[in-house]
């Protein structure tokens, strides 16, 4: 059972579910496995505060020039729809960081001057806290192109019985990569007009690659009703609401669990989980 | 003129509020909201669309069915996974090869080593960008197309924008919201800007956060300064953030107290400021003055 968090808006509480719903399913004796696709700012270590007992490279492909079998034709360039790739001169500059790993230039060589070499853009760590299984992935800070990281992550053979993604905030190609094959969506938002814009957006994305979602409201008694009225009218599955409490924001602060502060909240973590296997198995 | 642009790495501390605050605050100006997959800016500052225009992100692979023979040899060639096959047994229709858009990256490398040509290689509209008026001035905003790339693309077509809007209209400031993260759309945002405003908030999260985000724009070599946001929450911490500032050398142009009155603004679709006198817009003003100092 794969089931990821995301939401259009960013700050809606998408890693205080993620974790706290991991720790829950872990405490009735699931093995779990958390995975941290929010690669640009990653923030679940924070919380599971994992013992990290492997870490590996993540790596993309990028053109190596052999300038002694180069011609400087310029397929390569002509060929590269990143414009990633140019004959400058008497030699060929390769702009890696906006390099697609595409192949193409390498492909169209007439010398096969071209090979492709990995190139590190961040690292994969692997351990456990709280009884989870933990991963997480880290983009490199200067780094543009977070996918291939992500990628990387929802590759990983993991065995567990419930995996868990945190997924970025927003509804472009990170968040695609993060969620793309999973069981189920949860989309989590808050009751204000922000909330209710991006909730918006990111039902459409959930709904344009066809996974079934529902939706957590999350310090449900701050905005207005106009949240639970867009759910009720598009048939959408409330699946949790979180009133905000101001010592559930300070122990968020400090970086521990919900349940820490309120214990209920475990109870109704694992209730979260059941809800959402019933629906998938359903 | 100067560009000014708030971003924060971790998402919901604040940007957009501040802001529209600071629209409301400063004059003679442009607004960009640079969050392109979640723009929120134009709920609170009353804009009014005046030209909607097509956003082409890059070009995307579609496979011709009635050209192609099923070689599969796409498929090889695809390093993003994005060509799909279904045999004939599956679902009892016929075999057939199809690019998922999704996973497509638009590098055309199917297309140059399909041996029937079956590949047709199109621009693709990811979205659209508007140039809307508003009390406070023009605003340049766009829309992503759901579950599309492209948005650091996106993200330097509304700059040039509001450049253009700013060298007409003799605007002396360029008041850019960015997205969260660090990657992409922000890197888009922020490089060239004569100012970085990080709003942080004091948590163990956002301070994380904050922490690469400061490492990007040091990268840069973009001038920076730190807002604290909520900044009652974790008083501790705020005086973390305070000596990790103090340590790069950037200055702390404000704390803003934690408020309701932040959320009862954007119910009523207007700024901190705007919605009467709070905890919150005081602090606002406050912080305003010593950026506005820090810019100029």
């Amino acid at each position: 059972m794969k089931i990821a968090i995301a939401s259009g808006k960013g700050g809606t509480g998408k890693t205080t579910i993620a974790t706290n719903m991991a720790v829950a399913i872990a405490r009735e004796g699931r093995d779990v496995t958390y995975i941290d696709c929010d690669v640009e700012e990653p923030n679940g270590h924070i919380f599971l505060k994992p013992k990290i007992r492997e870490q590996y490279d993540a790596t993309v492909l990028v053109p190596h020039v052999d300038l002694n079998k180069c011609t400087l034709c310029g397929d390569c360039s002509a060929a590269c729809e990143f414009n990633a790739i140019a004959v400058l001169g008497k030699t060929v500059e390769v702009f890696p960081s906006i390099c697609h790993s595409c192949g193409g230039c390498s492909d169209v060589c007439p010398e096969n001057a071209i090979v492709d070499i990995p190139r590190t853009i961040g690292h994969i760590s692997h351990g456990d806290g709280m009884g989870v299984q933990f991963y997480e992935g880290r983009l490199n800070v200067g780094e543009a192109i977070s996918p291939p990281v992500t990628k990387a992550l929802r590759r990983l053979d993991t065995d567990s019985e419930v995996l868990i993604i945190d997924a970025p905030p927003g509804t472009s190609c990170p968040v695609i990569e993060a969620i793309s094959g999973t069981d189920y969506v949860i989309l989590v938002t808050e009751p204000t007009p922000f909330g209710l814009n991006d909730l918006k957006l990111a039902v459409g994305m959930v709904q344009e690659i066809g996974l079934p979602h529902g939706v957590v409201i999350n310090r449900s008694d701050i905005g207005d009703g106009k949240t639970e009225e867009f759910c009720h009218r598009q048939n959408l599955d409330i699946l949790m609401t979180i009133p905000f409490e101001r010592r559930v924001a300070e122990a968020y602060s400090r970086g521990e669990m919900m349940s820490d502060v309120n214990s209920e909240y475990e109870r109704r973590f694992w209730e979260l989980y059941c809800s959402i296997a019933e629906k998938v198995s359903s | 003129m100067t560009e000014l642009v708030v971003v924060s790495g971790k998402g919901g501390t604040g940007k957009t509020s501040l802001v529209g605050s600071l629209a409301a605050l400063s004059e003679n100006k442009v607004m960009v909201d640079c969050d392109v997959d979640a723009a929120d800016l134009h709920l609170i500052l009353n804009n009014r669309v005046q030209k909607t225009i097509e956003f082409i992100g890059g070009k995307g692979a579609s496979i011709v069915n009635e050209k192609c023979t099923n070689c599969g040899i796409c498929l090889d060639y695809c390093r993003f996974d994005a060509i799909k096959h279904e045999s004939h047994t599956e679902n009892g229709g016929e075999e057939r090869y199809w690019i998922d858009k999704h996973a497509c990256e638009g590098c055309a490398v199917c297309v140059r080593n399909c041996p029937e040509q079956a590949i047709d290689f199109n621009e693709i509209v990811s979205g659209e960008w508007y140039l809307s008026d508003t009390p406070y001035g023009p605003l340049v905003h766009a829309r992503l197309g759901i579950a599309q790339a492209n948005s650091g693309k996106l993200v330097s077509v509304l700059r040039k924008q509001a450049l253009l809007l700013a060298e007409q209209r003799e605007l002396d400031l360029i008041l850019i919201d960015g997205p969260p993260g660090i990657g992409c759309p922000v890197i888009a945002s922020i490089t060239g800007t004569g100012y970085v405003l990080v709003v942080t908030e004091p948590s163990m999260s956002a301070m994380h956060d904050m922490e690469r985000l400061l490492q990007l724009t040091a990268h840069f070599g973009i001038p920076t300064g730190i807002c604290i946001n909520k900044c009652d929450i974790n008083p501790e911490l705020s005086s973390q953030i305070e000596e990790k500032a103090r340590k790069l050398n950037l200055p702390v142009h404000g704390r803003i107290r934690h408020d309701e009155a932040v959320t009862r603004a954007q119910l009523n679709q207007k700024s901190v400021v705007e919605n009467g006198d709070s905890p919150a817009a005081r602090d606002i003003r406050a912080l305003w003055e010593g950026v506005k100092n820090a810019i100029s």
